[in-house]
C-alpha cells in the first residue's frame, strides 16, 4: 500500500512541476493596462467601434490603434474617463449620446449590392439592381455601409423615439 | 515496413473512431467548422503522442519492475490530464486565436477516450517504444483525417435541406454511420 501511495505521489509532483516549470516558459505577457481599459467599456461585443469585442478593442486602444471615441454607446463620457487614463487628448464634439441606425434612400439606391457586402451584422437585404433594405434591429450604426456606398444614398439616422427604444439620457460631462 | 504497415493499418483499417468507436464526443461537438476541425485535430494528435509515450515509460519503468500494473488507468489518466495541461499552454502562448476558437473543447481532449484508449491498447498489444509511438501516431492521424473530412461534410450539410426530423445532430450521426461503413471497406487492405 505504502509502495501505491509513494509511486502516486512522486508521478503526481513530478507532473507538478513539469507544469509549473511550462508555465513559468510559456507565460503569457499581458499589459495590465489591456484588463483596466477593458473593465471601462460596456462588455457588450456590440461591434460598433469595429472589431470583434470589447477586448480586441480595449487592445486596439492602449496600442494606439484606436481612437478613445471609437465606442459610441460609451458616449462622451467613457471617451473622456478614457482619455484621462490612456493620456491622450480626445475630440468629444463628434459623440453624440443618441444612436443611430443606417437607412437607405430609395430614390438613389441602384441596387449594387456593395453596401450588405460590408456589414458586419447582416442588417442589410437585397438583390443585384433591386433595393435594398436595412433591419433596424440588426443594425449597430458602425457606418461602414455609409462609406461603401458609391451613391451616397445611405446616411446614418437617430432613431425615432418610440415606447419600446425609449430610454433615460444618457450622463453628459459637466 | 512493419512500422508503415502498422501505421496504414491505424489510420484507414483500425481508425480509432470510425472502426473502434472511441472519441465520439470531440467529432460531434469540434466538427462545425473546418478551421476548428484541423485545429482540434492537430491538439489531440499532439497530445494522443505524447501519452502514449509517457504512457509506454510509465508502464514499463515504473508500474511492471514494482508490480503495480492494477496502477495503470489512474496513472494514465495523471499523465493524459498533465500533457492536455501543457498543450493548452503551448498554445496559448503561440496562437491566441486558436486558443479562443477551441475553447472549452481543448481542456475537454482529457476526457476524450481515444487518448487513453489508444495509450491502454498499446500495453495490452506489447508493442515496443517505437511501435506504440508510430500507433500513437497512426491513431491520431486517423481520429483528424476522420474530424476534419466530418467537418467538410458538416459544412455542406449545414447549408443543404435537411427534414426537420432529422435537422442537427440526427443527420450529423448518420453521416457518421455512413462513413464508418465506407472505412469497412479498407478492411483487407493490411
Amino acid at each position: 500500500m505504502f509502495l501505491t501511495i509513494a509511486v502516486l505521489t512522486s508521478l503526481g509532483l513530478m507532473l507538478g512541476f513539469i507544469l509549473g516549470y511550462a508555465d513559468k516558459i510559456f507565460a503569457v505577457e499581458e499589459d495590465p493596462l489591456i484588463k483596466d481599459v477593458e473593465s471601462m467599456l460596456p462588455g457588450t461585443h456590440c461591434g460598433q467601434c469595429g472589431f470583434t469585442g470589447c477586448g480586441s478593442a480595449a487592445e486596439a486602444m492602449v496600442n494606439g490603434e484606436a481612437d478613445v471615441t471609437c465606442c459610441p454607446p460609451g458616449g462622451q463620457v467613457l471617451a473622456k474617463s478614457l482619455a484621462d487614463k490612456l493620456g491622450v487628448s480626445a475630440d468629444l464634439s463628434n459623440l453624440t449620446s443618441v444612436p443611430l441606425t443606417a437607412s437607405v434612400e430609395e430614390s438613389l439606391c441602384t441596387g449594387c449590392c456593395r453596401c450588405f457586402r460590408v456589414c458586419p451584422t447582416d442588417a442589410i437585404v437585397g438583390a443585384n439592381k433591386q433595393l435594398h433594405y436595412v433591419f433596424k434591429d440588426a443594425c449597430t450604426g458602425c457606418g461602414k455601409c455609409v462609406t461603401a456606398c458609391p451613391e451616397n444614398c445611405i446616411a446614418l439616422h437617430q432613431e425615432e423615439e418610440t415606447l419600446d427604444n425609449w430610454h433615460w439620457p444618457k450622463p453628459a460631462v459637466v | 515496413m512493419e512500422l508503415i504497415t502498422l501505421m496504414v493499418g491505424t489510420v484507414l483499417v483500425n481508425n480509432v473512431v470510425l472502426v473502434k468507436f472511441l472519441g465520439l464526443c470531440p467529432l460531434m461537438g469540434v466538427s462545425n467548422k473546418f478551421s476548428t476541425a484541423t485545429g482540434m485535430g492537430v491538439a489531440t494528435t499532439f497530445v494522443l503522442t505524447l501519452s502514449c509515450m509517457s504512457g509506454w515509460l510509465i508502464e514499463h519503468y515504473i508500474l511492471e519492475p514494482l508490480n503495480l500494473q492494477y496502477l495503470r488507468i489512474i496513472c494514465f489518466i495523471l499523465v493524459v490530464a498533465a500533457v492536455v495541461q501543457f498543450t493548452e499552454m503551448m498554445i496559448k502562448k503561440s496562437s491566441p486565436l486558436l486558443h479562443r476558437t477551441l475553447g472549452i473543447f481543448l481542456p475537454l481532449i482529457t476526457t476524450n477516450c481515444a487518448v487513453l484508449g489508444v495509450a491502454l491498447i498499446n500495453i495490452s498489444e506489447g508493442f515496443s517504444f517505437i511501435e506504440s509511438m508510430t500507433y500513437g501516431i497512426g491513431a491520431s492521424i486517423g481520429f483528424s483525417l476522420v474530424l476534419i473530412m466530418f467537418a467538410g461534410l458538416r459544412e455542406r450539410l449545414a447549408l443543404s435541406e435537411v427534414p426537420k426530423t432529422f435537422a442537427g445532430t440526427p443527420v450529423a450521426l448518420v453521416t457518421a454511420g455512413i462513413l464508418s461503413m465506407i472505412f469497412m471497406g479498407f478492411g483487407g487492405l493490411v
